[in-house]
């Protein structure tokens, strides 16, 4: 995977003139870092064998809250809470659809992302965009934040990225989250409390979701609920089919999302800097797509065995 | 009886759960439940939206079903087959654009307009079908890739040249009616949506593709192995569902000519939440057209209404999001739950009150006292026999039984040790009767009626008799073919032991404790079978009395023998032979003397009798506890009688410790020595009967009276 990485960048190095700056590399990194941390939340809940397709509806409709929230007077403190509150209880009517209900996570995130779009729109956000207040102090400079030269947005990819990591490798529900994804069925009968741990799957991605939302909003000081209707998603997807993650779920780490996220950082720029149009490049990035699953359902074949019906 | 006994018995026999639970066996059953929502929504929207059911609205709405029906149509076959098709909005605003262009933008006429919507469909439904079926790729995944290919293709031509396509250069008077014009008041949209949905039907009901379709969508590993081509099968649903969003694309680009870029924008979860509330399993191996239809009209409704009730943006992603949330938790747990439900809904038990029970223990002056009579048969072929139900002889003193494997069994004279196949016709094979041409005459449950003659050749009799008019179930098929006996005239009478249950649930019958058999005859001049008597409880052994003009017809749980005549100038006529009888009444055979024998599985408890005058306690027991630990009678005895014609009981003989011939199911007299066969046995037994004429045989008893 890195050498691809490699391979497209000398590409890319080759086709366009500025893209071995390093202003252009940073401000590459930088971009991907939002999709990074997405995309280290769906793969907490893709290795559990999932897949949260509600993960951007999440990140746009609890930060616009949050926004809202924001702007009409309350505390930062307080804004951020509610923002986390609609996060949350996404998250948990999702773990609750896929644990308990045994819906199949495509059909319930699915579902659950339009519905979320639309309670949204009706009940929380008035306008398509939200701002952040004018003289705001907090949120504002801590998105220009730089250290060493290096944007905050890059430290809080790193940040998360190994916080994830630790919890993966190192502490026991991790561990667990690959078996539930290696084989439910004995994970269960082992003992694992899958149910829960499914859960706890979907309640992270939906918090990690919002804090790339409030990641967003710092940066650009705004959400644009026109976000949800884009390709954001599938680039989520793409970064994590990409980066080797199986489909299939139980294998995969951060690093795979290192090296997704960084392929698909350097795709977007080198295509932004060859002026390739915003709908060729969704035509580019579904035939990658294309590609990426055919070698992941050849690499990662689908295991009939412990394959439950309806898992498309 | 008491005044709760009668309030019971008249519970039992007027609310009728029986056929409840066979309405709800039926596999159209499904639809009803789509067919209520819509008259809910039709009925809430009807109030709640002004003008609702304006001649306008009702046009409009007729019209936007008829494109959205045929995008639910596609996607429902592919949902049949176990995949999903997310392409369909995008193949549709694909679809509606390229035939925009064709006939806008190149002037050419209506037909070719057609044709490139049909072409852009299935090309792309194609492309699909190929990654889905034959790569093996993930569906949902997959179809999800093209879905942002197509778009952003769209999205750029549009772009490029929507704007050039905008004037009307006039000609197209044609695609205008399809997509304004109307065919005796109806849309014409919805004229090919129907005309669609029947041709669907027939190809998923009548044709074999529709058949392997449902199949694959059953359950794919099963259709592999079974040989169907998988692959083909797949792809075929993908280009068919291509071809219906391309159909709908072009229906959609007569009415409104919109070469925008926004075309088609969310309508796959249009699609997907028309296909799962019509109520279309997700799963696969579920659906019909006329589901796919309803499902689009409930959308179509909900959605219309919400965008005339003006209510702010949003509200339409909001209902629809929750439907098809709701329509697919309904799904699951259904899907999960079906045959549980089914089966609490189907074993309905009934009220009984049986005769008080005559005593049968040993000493006792009673004529049933318990006795060591059989105690000493001596077993042939011991070990060698699987459930011989049944024992006949043919006129060489060749012995015949049957096995729990569906086959024929022989045993040669004298000493009936070695048993060996004669034929195997599969099914359970029950009942013996034998001609005077020694062809052996069998009943197989779950099949029907067979004949096997002496050159080991299988011939079937009989399967099926003409369907009862007002019977809810299908009780044509012959579900459980007993016992049988020969008439003079050649008829064949049997008995079908119960409608409603299989030879492997034959328990349940006693547990529903209601009359679900019936006697049929069959004519072998014309081939024919026809119902002789019906409502009779677990009818088993059948024997033709020696003047020819009636049979003598045994009720297993009723445990009484009953007189049916055919023939004479009693015909038709039923009379009680023998009541109150102290066990399950099995199969009726002649004996030497004029009189009659017959076997008897088990015995009656006071426990079980007790539990047939409470159904409700049954129905609970049926609910609650699993089906191992049940009420089962008491199958641990056996014993054979003898019995008059008038009913006076001769003899009668036990298996004192039921350890050796326990549940006898049947029993033949052959020359001076009494035959059993038992439902678990492994041996035959035989008895010496001490004062019975040693040369009479059962086949020459037949014929005499001919």
């Amino acid at each position: 995977m890195f050498a691809t990485a490699i391979g497209l960048s000398v590409i890319f190095s080759i086709l366009s003139s500025g893209f071995l700056e390093i202003g252009n590399l940073i401000s590459l990194v930088r971009n991907v870092s939002i999709l990074g941390v997405l995309a280290l939340a769906m793969s907490l809940v893709v290795i559990g064998r999932g897949i949260d397709l509600a993960m951007i509806a999440t990140m746009v409709i609890s930060s616009a809250y949050f926004t809202v929230l924001y702007s009409s007077g309350h505390s930062a403190m307080m804004s951020v809470l509610g923002g986390l509150l609609i996060a949350i209880l996404v998250g948990l009517i999702q773990g609750w659809l896929v644990a308990y209900a045994e819906v199949p996570p495509l059909f319930a995130t699915l579902a659950v992302g339009v519905t979320l779009y639309g309670f949204g729109q009706l009940f929380l956000i008035a306008q398509d965009v939200s701002n952040l207040p004018e003289g705001d102090q907090v949120f504002l400079p801590f998105g220009s934040l730089r250290f060493l030269g290096i944007p905050i947005q890059i430290f809080a990819f790193l940040a998360v990225a190994v916080a994830t990591h630790g919890f993966l490798v190192y502490s026991k529900y991790g561990r667990f989250i690959y078996g539930l994804g290696e084989n439910p069925a004995a994970a269960r009968l082992i003992g694992v409390p899958i149910r829960i741990l499914t859960v706890g799957q979907y309640l992270l991605c939906a918090i990690l979701a919002f804090a790339a939302g409030v990641l967003t909003v710092s940066s650009v000081s705004s959400m644009s609920l026109r976000i949800v209707n884009s390709t954001m998603i599938y680039d989520v997807i793409l970064v994590v089919v990409i980066g080797g993650i199986g489909l299939s779920g139980g294998k995969g780490g951060v690093r795979n999302v290192f090296a997704g996220t960084l392929l698909m950082g350097i795709l977007l720029n080198g295509m932004t800097l060859m002026n390739v149009p915003y709908a060729a490049q969704n035509i580019v990035k579904g035939f990658i797509l294309l590609f990426a699953l055919m070698a992941d359902s050849y690499l990662n074949p689908r295991d009939e065995q412990t394959e439950k019906q309806g898992d498309i | 009886m008491s005044m709760a006994d009668v309030l019971v018995r008249a519970r039992y026999r007027y609310v009728p759960d029986r056929q409840i639970g066979e309405l709800l066996a039926k596999p159209w059953v499904d639809t009803a439940i789509p067919s209520l929502l819509l008259l809910l929504a039709l009925v809430a929207f009807g109030v709640l939206v002004p003008g609702f059911f304006s001649a306008g609205n009702l046009s409009d709405m007729a019209r936007q079903w008829g494109e959205v029906g045929f995008l639910a149509l596609g996607l429902m076959v592919v949902i049949l087959s176990g995949g999903i098709d997310l392409s369909v909005g995008a193949i549709y605003g694909l679809a509606s654009f390229a035939t925009i262009a064709t006939l806008q933008g190149l002037h050419l006429p209506v037909a070719a307009g057609l044709a490139v919507a049909l072409l852009v469909g299935g090309t792309i439904g194609l492309i699909n079908g190929i990654l889905v079926g034959v790569l093996k790729m993930r569906a949902f995944l997959s179809t999800l890739a093209l879905l942002i290919i197509c778009r952003s293709v769209q999205e750029t031509i549009a772009l490029r040249y929507g704007t050039s396509l905008l004037t009307d250069p006039g000609g197209l008077d044609l695609w205008y009616w399809l997509g304004d014009g109307s065919v005796l008041g109806v849309p014409v949209s919805l004229v090919m949506l129907v005309l669609a949905g029947l041709a669907t039907h027939f190809l998923l009901t009548r044709m074999s593709l529709g058949w392997r379709i449902q199949a694959v969508g059953g359950s794919r590993r099963s259709a592999y192995n079974a040989g169907i081509g998988v692959s083909p099968t797949i792809v075929f649903c993908y280009v068919f569902s291509g071809l219906c969003a391309g159909m709908a694309g072009f229906l959609f680009s007569a009415r409104t000519a919109n070469p925008g870029a926004e075309v088609g924008v969310g309508f796959e979860i249009v699609a997907l939440t028309a296909a799962i509330l019509g109520g279309n399993s997700l799963g696969g191996g579920r659906g019909s057209a006329s589901k796919a239809i309803l499902g689009a009209l409930i959308i179509i409704v909900i959605i219309n209404s919400l965008v005339a009730l003006s209510l702010p943006s949003g509200a339409t992603g909001f209902a629809l999001g929750l439907t098809l949330l709701v329509g697919v938790l309904i799904d699951i747990r259904w899907m999960k739950n079906r045959s549980k439900i089914l089966e609490r809904a189907y074993v309905s038990p009934a009220y009984y009150e049986p005769l008080p029970l005559t005593s049968i223990r040993r000493g006792d002056q009673t004529p049933f006292a318990l006795n060591s009579g059989l105690s000493g048969a001596e077993p042939l072929a011991l070990g060698k026999l699987t459930g011989p139900r049944d024992v006949i002889f043919d006129s060489n003193d060749y012995l015949y039984t049957v096995s729990s494997a569906g086959d024929i069994i022989r045993l040669s004279p004298p000493n009936y040790a070695d048993p060996e196949i004669f034929a195997h016709i599969g099914g359970q094979t029950l009942g013996l009767a034998m001609d005077s041409s020694d062809s052996i005459f069998v009943c197989v449950a779950g099949i029907g009626l067979f004949a096997v003659g002496q050159d080991r050749a299988v011939r079937k009799l009989s399967d099926h008799v003409p369907r009862t008019l007002f019977s809810i179930r299908d009780d044509s098929q012959i579900k459980f073919a007993h016992d049988l006996d020969i008439a003079p005239s050649g008829q064949i009478f049997f008995s079908e032991a119960s409608g409603r249950f299989d030879v492997h649930d034959w328990v349940t019958d006693s547990l529903e404790m209601r009359a679900n058999g019936r006697l049929l005859v069959f004519d072998p001049n014309t081939g024919k079978t026809e119902t002789a008597l019906r409502n009779l409880i677990f009818p088993s052994g059948v024997c033709v009395e020696p003047a020819g003009l009636s049979l003598l017809i045994a009720e297993t749980w009723a445990c009484r023998v009953s007189r049916f005549w055919f023939d004479g100038p009693r015909k038709g006529q039923l009379e009680r032979v023998i009541e109150n009888l102290p066990g399950f009444a099995g199969s009726i055979r002649r004996s030497s003397d004029g009189n009659y024998w017959l076997a008897m599985l088990g015995v009656r408890t006071p426990c079980h009798e007790l539990a047939m005058q409470s159904p409700g306690f049954r129905k609970r027991m049926a609910l609650r506890v699993a089906y191992d630990e049940w009420l089962y009678p008491n199958f641990n005895a056996g014993l054979v009688i003898k019995f008059s014609e008038r009913g006076e009981i001769v003899d009668c003989l036990w298996d004192g410790d039921g350890k050796r011939h326990a549940a006898l199911s049947s029993m033949c007299e052959h020359r001076g020595s009494l035959y059993l066969g038992g439902i678990f046995n492994n041996r035959i037994g035989r008895v010496q009967l001490a004062e019975a004429d040693a040369d009479w045989t059962m086949a020459q008893s037949y014929r005499e009276r001919k």
